[in-house]
């Protein structure tokens, strides 16, 4: 089943394209991974799907709603990490979580169970009546995280979700994305290529806001061009940074 | 609960998330006080009533309303909490409308601080408590309007300080409208349906005739009608802002 579908969806500013012409489609059990280099227009495509910003052209659709013309349909099967997990600093963690619950018209006893649930699964016992500005990095994307899974949504759009965490943190996070997996549509942006690796089914590779790569991390690792062992390489980089350079810069023209 | 009760009590308790609630309702109390007893000169005018409290209400407002309001969306902009609050399943209205309560609502908290000034007039003589009771009435909705343009200008920037001079300049305009000055500016080129018009957006005309005495219906219309379209337009702002 489809859950994320993207038809031609174009978003300028202005003068400038920041998004052009993206098409793709992620089905249930899929975790997609969106990447690109900075500026790519990751961002920007993630938030006309999720429905904060207006496509210019195309259209985006959320579990068979249009996130334009739908907004509310669409946005009852999402949940959506923004760039950065911005959340109210002067709430604490507890209040928050309430609040956004509240306001996706859960039920008390349904928030109740459901934030139980997510307190053990992200482990957020400890900050529970913490303030939000008091928090670590890492507590803070996990409180972004529990955010967008308040409601059990089908449909995930993490940006960046491991931005800013350390290493420890990274694999936990990855772990939970993981296992929230089989019963969801999934899509993370990410400018780390183990992640790919570690966590996506697929891989959408994006750069000067065009699609260039859409496929499984094996057939991408596929097309790193071939190795010159006469080159001595000063900085050691793996077969799918490779890759993703040729891919990437391909598009700049050199 | 209704998604904008929700929002309001979120906005309205983060109003006290900080010093800052407590330091605006007393310098409110200090000011308009000031102004009442120094300014005004409250003893000595030898009358029991309250219009020298109410007559520097919109000069008041004029600075501090802007000052509640500014935060209102552009904080969230800043911060990026705006993007959490546009893909929940609400419609911008709801927001819009729970926000302005808000912040309305504190501005009335912070005029009915001022409730000790009325238990003294009573003190001192035997006011027209109807009269007294229409001004304060007169008053809010006065606030709710200065409010509402506020928050309007905030959903255009994530800079507050901008944010607030624009709303300060806003209502500027509504505040002077009413002033011959102003007026004698525009008569000579204008035609006479458009001086009519201008002066009859004057937020001071519209609540000296409240103060005057009876409870005018056609100027709380006034001061209704332009909430609403000030909060409609701010919905407009905030759609207009997802497709730039
Ligand atoms: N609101 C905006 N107004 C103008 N330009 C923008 C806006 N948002 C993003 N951009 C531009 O669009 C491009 C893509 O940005 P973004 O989607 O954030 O990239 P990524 O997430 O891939 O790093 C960047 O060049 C950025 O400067
Ligand atoms: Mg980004």
């Amino acid at each position: 089943m489809v859950l994320v579908e993207t038809r031609a969806l174009v978003k300028r500013f202005g003068a400038f394209t920041a998004v052009d012409g993206i098409s793709f489609k992620v089905e249930r059990g899929e975790v997609v991974g969106f990447l690109g280099p900075n500026g790519a227009g990751k961002s920007t495509a993630m938030r006309v799907i999720a429905g904060f910003l207006e496509p210019t052209e195309g259209s985006a659709y959320v579990a068979g709603h249009d996130s334009q013309l739908d907004p509310v349909g669409a946005r009852q099967s999402l949940g959506y990490l923004p760039e950065g997990a911005p959340a109210y600093p002067d709430m604490t963690v507890g209040a928050f979580l309430e609040f956004v619950a509240a306001m996706r018209g859960l039920s008390k006893p349904t928030t109740r169970e459901r934030l139980g649930e997510l307190i053990e699964r992200i482990d957020l016992a400890e900050v529970w009546g913490r303030r939000i500005e008091a928090l670590s990095k890492g507590y803070k994307r996990r409180v972004g995280i529990a955010q967008a899974l308040v409601h059990d949504p089908d449909v995930l759009i993490l940006d960046e979700p491991t931005d800013g965490l350390d290493p420890n943190q990274k694999h936990e996070m990855r772990e939970l994305i993981r296992t929230l997996a089989p019963n969801k549509a999934i899509v993370v942006s990410t400018h780390i290529l183990e992640e790919v690796e570690a966590i996506c089914t697929r891989a959408i590779i994006i750069a000067r806001g065009k699609l260039m790569a859409d496929a499984t991390p094996a057939e991408i690792l596929a097309r790193a061009p071939p190795r010159d062992p006469a080159i001595q390489q000063l900085v050691r980089t793996t077969p799918l940074e490779d890759a993703f350079r040729h891919i990437t810069l391909e598009s700049a023209g050199s | 609960m209704s998604k904008t009760l929700l929002i309001f009590r979120r906005e309205f308790a983060g109003y006290f998330a900080t010093p800052l609630a407590t330091v605006f309702l007393v310098v409110f109390l200090a000011i308009s006080a000031g102004m009442t007893f120094f300014v005004a000169n409250f003893f000595d005018r030898g009358q029991a009533d309250m219009n020298a409290f109410f007559l520097w209400h919109p000069w008041l407002y004029l600075v501090l309303m802007p000052a509640i309001g500014m935060r209102l969306w552009a904080e969230e902009r800043r911060s990026g909490t705006i993007e959490l609050l546009m893909t929940l399943p609400v419609r911008p209205w709801q927001l819009v409308v729970g926000k302005w309560l808000a912040a309305w609502a504190f501005a009335g908290l912070a005029l009915a601080l001022s409730a000790p000034l009325w238990i003294t007039v009573n003190y001192l003589g035997s006011p027209d408590n109807g009269v007294i009771l229409a001004c304060y009435i007169g008053s809010w909705l006065m606030a709710g309007s200065f409010l509402a343009i506020s928050a309007c200008v905030s959903a255009l920037t994530k800079n507050q300080v901008l944010a607030f001079i624009g709303a300060v300049v806003a209502g500027f305009v509504f505040v002077m409208a009413g002033f011959d000055l102003v007026l004698a500016a525009v008569r000579p080129w204008a035609p006479d349906i458009v001086v009519q018009a201008i002066a009859s957006m004057s937020f001071i005309g519209h609540f000296q005739r409240i103060t005057d005495g009876v409870l005018e219906v056609p100027a709380l219309v006034f001061f209704i009608s332009l909430i609403v379209f000030a909060l409609w337009l701010n919905v407009q702002a905030l759609d207009a802002r997802k497709a730039a």
